[in-house]
């Protein structure tokens, strides 16, 4: 990561709030999220279902068209706050400096047009390009993409695609007018493991040679290790770990994220057993007054019951309030079980 | 269509009960009267040689006449009476075409706000009317006191063909194509209005909107686009029963001549070759608009159109 402190970031969030009010009262879908993301950097935000990472993105860009929304908080696009801007100004702001790429590439695209005509509908949004030129570049981007032949398959419906190569599609798409930050939310959940390789690679060159910043939501702590720069761990709505990738892999803080990474496979350790973090998710509906990842950690204290602040050194914080000692105790004992 | 003979001839030959010979011979007819009528109409010979020869008639030498009014001939009366049957269908399609598509459109657009159940409100009365019903009430404002007054300029019913004066035809029908075009418009409304708010929580809307297109386009070119393969498949069903003669109480009680009535007439008379004419016709424009239907729909829909590379 070769981040330097000293240019604006390009995405600037500040306690992101956003609650719906249900017939079973308030939903805290997102609780005080806050991150940078700065030029170039890649950021893996990671939590399981209903989390409210994805949430948290759509409201950001004014997806979320729920009558009963409130979103509070700060969002800074290059300097700009786009928090509360009108439909209109966002439009512009939505597909053009800010892409997005959806979890599920077969039900993204609009069944009843080309591949090629809805590229051409996204560059027309935001250029001045003519039909003839947007259908070049529509091509051009394929080509980028790695979908073979396409020249021909530009003029092709979305359900002539395997789910990989529409994913690809929509990657052309995101693409298409040079955004500053492009947001995937789960694009690899969808697709089979090799092929969620390809994207993955796909998406690391891309970035590389466009320059954009991404925002990449999953919950599959390989796709973070692979490809981000930084990570921000979400448990009900709230952060618990933020971080550099290398530090929240490698020396992992809260008892969340060990056992997130826990669960991941790996080849080099034989025979062992992946852990499950017991319990299930918190309901949205009543999260603990406290830490909400309390109920479920084994490591709770009578202090839980207090919210913890977010603090740690230098760029890595956590919520826990688990102390130095505490966590190096419990690390070593772990590893020496063979389960971190 | 085959099929659709047979059973029409079985229903009318083979239910007891039914001696289309008494009908034909009236009803102090002696029973020598009676045989002799028999004999004369080809009634006494077995079953199957009796529908050939109808089906003959029908479709091969095409003269096949009225038990009733005894030779008149079937066909020209149909080919009479179909372009009366048409030209209401006409009108009534581009009415409830409009009114549903702009009412469906207008209700998603407005969901939540109290225009949506308004309009849903005014669909589901239409649906409920029935057709006879409405068609009473029409010719009773429009006939009635008023027809001194207010609705002066709607003429005294009938029919004048499109091609003697345009005017005048769309005059004469404008009542019907209303009466007629209200229970289609409702469902229409109803029908595009659900497959607009489904289609607009599609994932794909969620992709066009962060495109950054605008509402209006992500509603017209995009929700409205794929709503549109449902409508045009019951679009091409209602066209052709309509077309078929469903057009009946309409016509009937707007007194318009169209296939419809004539239907009901032979119904009224038992005359079978009447029935079997209509019915043939009819059979003919529902399976004509389920091909159209199929053709337009891969015109809509690529995904059942057949790959040919």
């Amino acid at each position: 990561m070769s981040l330097d402190s000293s240019t604006e970031p390009i995405l600037s969030v500040r306690d992101l709030r956003v609650s719906f009010s249900t017939r079973q009262g308030v939903v805290q879908a997102v609780d005080g999220l806050s991150f940078d993301v700065g030029a170039q950097e890649v950021l893996g935000i990671v939590g399981e279902s209903g989390s409210g990472k994805s949430v948290a993105m759509y409201s950001m860009l004014g997806l979320v068209r729920d009558a009963n929304v409130k979103i509070e908080g700060s969002v800074r696009f290059q300097g700009r706050e786009i928090l509360g801007l009108s439909d209109q100004a966002m439009q512009s702001v939505r597909g053009g400096e800010v892409a997005m790429i959806f979890q599920d590439p077969m039900t993204a695209l609009t069944p009843v047009y080309t591949v090629g005509w809805q590229i051409v509908e996204q560059l027309r949004a935001h250029s001045d390009m003519t039909k003839r030129q947007a259908h070049e570049r529509a091509i051009e981007l394929l080509g980028e993409v790695g979908i073979p032949n396409p020249k021909s398959r530009v003029n092709q419906y979305p359900h002539e695609f395997s789910g990989g190569m529409r994913q690809r599609v929509v990657i052309a798409m995101a693409l298409s007018c040079n955004p500053k930050l492009l947001i995937a939310d789960e694009p690899t959940t969808a697709l089979d493991v090799t092929t969620q390789a390809q994207i993955l690679e796909l998406m690391g060159r891309l970035q590389a040679t466009h320059g954009s910043s991404i925002v990449i939501i999953t919950h599959d702590m390989g796709v973070i290790a692979e490809i981000a720069h930084r990570v921000v761990v979400m448990y009900a709505g709230r952060p618990v770990e933020i971080g550099p990738e290398i530090d929240v892999v490698r020396s992992p803080r809260h008892p969340y994220t060990w056992g997130l990474l826990g669960a991941v496979p790996r080849a080099d350790v034989k025979n062992r057993r992946l852990v499950t973090i017991p319990g299930n998710a918190v309901s949205p509906l009543d999260v603990p007054e406290g830490c909400a990842f309390a109920p479920r950690c084994q490591y709770r204290m009578e202090i839980c019951v207090q919210r913890p602040p977010l603090r740690g050194y230098r760029d890595h914080l956590d919520a826990c309030w688990l102390n130095d000692g505490q966590r190096v105790a419990i690390r070593s004992s772990l590893t020496h079980r063979g389960e971190a | 269509m085959f099929t659709i003979s047979v059973l029409v001839f079985l229903i009318f030959f083979a239910t007891p009960g039914v001696n289309p010979a008494a009908r034909i011979a009236g009803r102090s007819a002696t029973p020598a009267v009676l045989a002799q009528v028999s004999k004369q109409f080809g009634l006494n010979r077995p079953l199957p040689v009796r529908y050939g020869l109808m089906m003959f008639h029908l479709f091969i030498k095409q003269d096949l006449t009225s038990y009733v009014n005894i030779g008149d001939r079937i066909i020209p009366q149909i080919t009479a009476a179909a372009p009366i049957t048409l030209s209401l269908i006409f009108g009534a399609v581009v009415i409830w075409l409009v009114v549903g598509v702009l009412g469906g459109v207008l209700a998603a657009k407005n969901k939540g706000h109290f225009i949506d159940p308004l309009i849903m409100f005014f669909g589901i009365a239409a649906i409920s009317i029935p057709v006879y019903w409405l068609g009473q009430v029409v010719l009773l404002v429009t006939q009635g006191h008023l027809h001194t007054s207010v609705f002066a300029w709607v003429p005294n019913g009938g029919f004048v063909p499109l091609t003697q004066n345009p005017w005048e035809w769309a005059l004469h029908l404008l009542f019907p194509w209303i009466t007629l075009a209200s229970l289609y418009a409702g469902i229409y409304a109803r029908v595009l209005r659900g497959e607009l708010i489904n289609n607009m929580n599609e994932d794909y809307i969620r992709t066009a909107r962060a495109k950054g297109l605008s509402e209006r386009r992500i509603l017209y070119r995009h929700a409205l686009r794929c709503s549109l393969i449902t409508i045009v498949s019951l679009f091409g069903l209602d066209v052709g029963v309509l077309v078929g003669g469903a057009a009946l109480l309409t016509e009937v009680v707007f007194g318009l001549q169209g296939v419809g009535w004539l239907t009901y007439q032979g119904l009224q008379n038992l005359d079978l070759p009447l029935i079997m004419g209509c019915v043939m016709y009819g059979a003919f424009f529902v399976v004509l608009a389920s091909a159209v239907v199929d053709v337009l729909y891969a015109f809509i829909d690529p995904r059942i159109r057949v790959v040919t590379r």
